[in-house]
């Protein structure tokens, strides 16, 4: 703490074109790319990264700085198109965009409720989801829509779910030569909806405990639902089994109580500096049961 | 093998070559060349005392590599108050109203009150408080400082409304 400059020495490199930050990753070790920096600038201060010899920054490749909606096959988008974030894009230029508001409210809210306006003009979606901390808030509603992840290097490009991505705290699925270059969320269809909920000391501060829901309706039937939890394990944790065992049943109050308590079963949370384990416990069924009822409000359903 | 290395930036509208290291951050740089007006308080991206406008949009200075800022532009409290309008109503309100005791925090609380004032920001308390929640003080309580900020959004409002 108190440092009063960058304790790790390293080379800064500032490539143009994603070919030259990939030969980069290819051909150099222990490389760091720094997208915002708000986090791994941070982290190096703080001595919990050691160990860089590279500073790769990639806010000088204009091809990756972009967010908006795009139709084509490849970043791995459905039917309907999917609105694609590129690595550079900052974390407010997302937030500010009107298709991803109309598409995507609940991630537009979570990116809403991260730090400060003056960290979120700097800070980026792809760096929120590389620093892979189990509460990163743009995860959670990203998981729910669906993202999916471009990885490329030199040897070719793959296409990862987002839930796949994160392996525990810090780390992922990237290889050493491979860098995340689009984010894709796709284009929900009609009578879906979703919610995130976040719970902290005040707004912009990290989560205690955080939830994303969506769910897609068929008339009075849950055709599809996704619930993804922050800050309960050591991942951003998408809760597939109950999610996907919703499918095709009646949304009412007892389905509601019934889901919480099974999530509620299923977590093994752990406590540390923000909150303990009894309270990430004991409010994860009061965020589910709040998240469902709001997710299927906002896909056009009601409740008796 | 970081070495010395040479950047060119704008700084409150004077072009400047200036030396840097490859770990020095913008704060670091700017206070290294007498910018003292940017303020050096956590340098853990929390308490908004080091921020400037870089390429207009406010940013937390020592957060951000120096060498990240080579050919953009940066301005900090002293290049904005005096030529900015909006920078100077709010320097005049923050002092009309109290909202200065040591003096530290204000800086970057102006700057991020202009950023905020910028960028379609209401006469909304709340909204007010969301948008400064970067910026710790520990002098005044924020009362002072969110009245002040509110008086300018309320001018504001009903200057173009009227």
């Amino acid at each position: 703490m108190g440092s009063r400059i960058l304790l790790s020495d390293f080379a800064y490199l500032a490539p143009t074109t994603l070919a030259e930050a990939l030969q980069i990753l290819a051909e150099k070790q222990a490389v760091k790319i720094l997208a915002g920096g708000t986090d791994l600038l941070l982290r190096m201060k703080l001595g919990t990264i050691s160990h860089v010899d590279y500073v790769m920054d990639i806010k000088h490749i204009k091809e990756l700085n972009y967010a908006c909606l795009c139709d084509e096959k490849q970043c791995g988008s459905t039917a309907n198109g999917a609105f694609c974030i590129g690595p550079t894009a900052t974390l407010n230029q997302i937030a500010k965009n009107g298709d991803l508001s109309r598409l995507f409210p609940a991630q537009r809210e979570a990116i809403l409720a991260m730090a400060a306006t003056s960290v979120r003009n700097r800070g980026t979606m792809a760096g929120n989801i590389c620093n892979a901390s189990p509460v990163a808030d743009s995860a959670i509603p990203a998981i729910c829509y669906g993202a999916a992840l471009t990885l490329q290097s030199r040897r070719g490009k793959r296409i990862v779910a987002l839930e796949d991505f994160f392996r525990g705290p810090g780390e992922t699925e990237l290889e050493k030569d491979e860098m995340l270059v689009n984010i894709a969320l796709p284009v929900p269809p009609a009578d879906s909806g979703a919610a995130f909920i976040k719970k902290s000391r005040v707004k912009p501060d990290i989560a205690k405990i955080s939830l994303g829901v969506f769910i897609e309706r068929d008339g009075t039937l849950i055709k599809r639902c996704r619930i993804a939890m922050g800050s309960v394990a050591p991942l951003p944790l998408y809760v597939q089994k109950i999610s996907e065992g919703l499918a095709g049943l009646e949304m009412n109050e007892q389905l509601i109580a019934k889901t919480a308590q099974m999530v509620k079963a299923a977590l093994k949370p752990i406590s540390d500096l923000r909150t303990n384990q009894e309270y990430r416990r004991a409010i994860s069924s009061v965020l589910v049961e709040e998240g469902l009822r709001l997710a299927w409000r906002n896909a056009g359903g009601e409740l008796k | 093998m970081s070495g010395t290395l040479q950047i060119s930036l704008k700084i409150n509208g004077e072009s400047r070559v200036l030396h840097t290291a490859a770990h020095s951050s913008l704060l670091n740089l700017l206070r290294d060349n007498g910018y003292f007006d940017v303020k050096c308080g956590c340098e853990q991206g929390d308490c908004g005392a080091c921020t400037v406008l870089l390429d207009g949009i406010a940013v937390k200075s020592c957060v951000i590599l120096a060498m990240n800022c080579d050919g953009h532009e940066v301005r900090t409290i002293k290049g904005l108050g005096g030529h900015d309008r909006l920078t100077s109503r709010l320097q005049k309100a923050f002092v009309e109203h109290g909202a200065i005791q040591c003096g530290f925090c204000t800086p970057g609380m102006i700057i991020a009150a202009g950023d905020y004032l910028r960028h379609d920001g209401r006469a909304d308390r709340e909204q007010i408080r969301r948008a400064m929640s970067g910026n710790l003080c520990r002098c005044t309580g924020y009362q002072k400082i969110i009245d002040a900020v509110y008086e300018v959004a309320a001018e504001l409002e009903s200057e173009v409304c009227g």
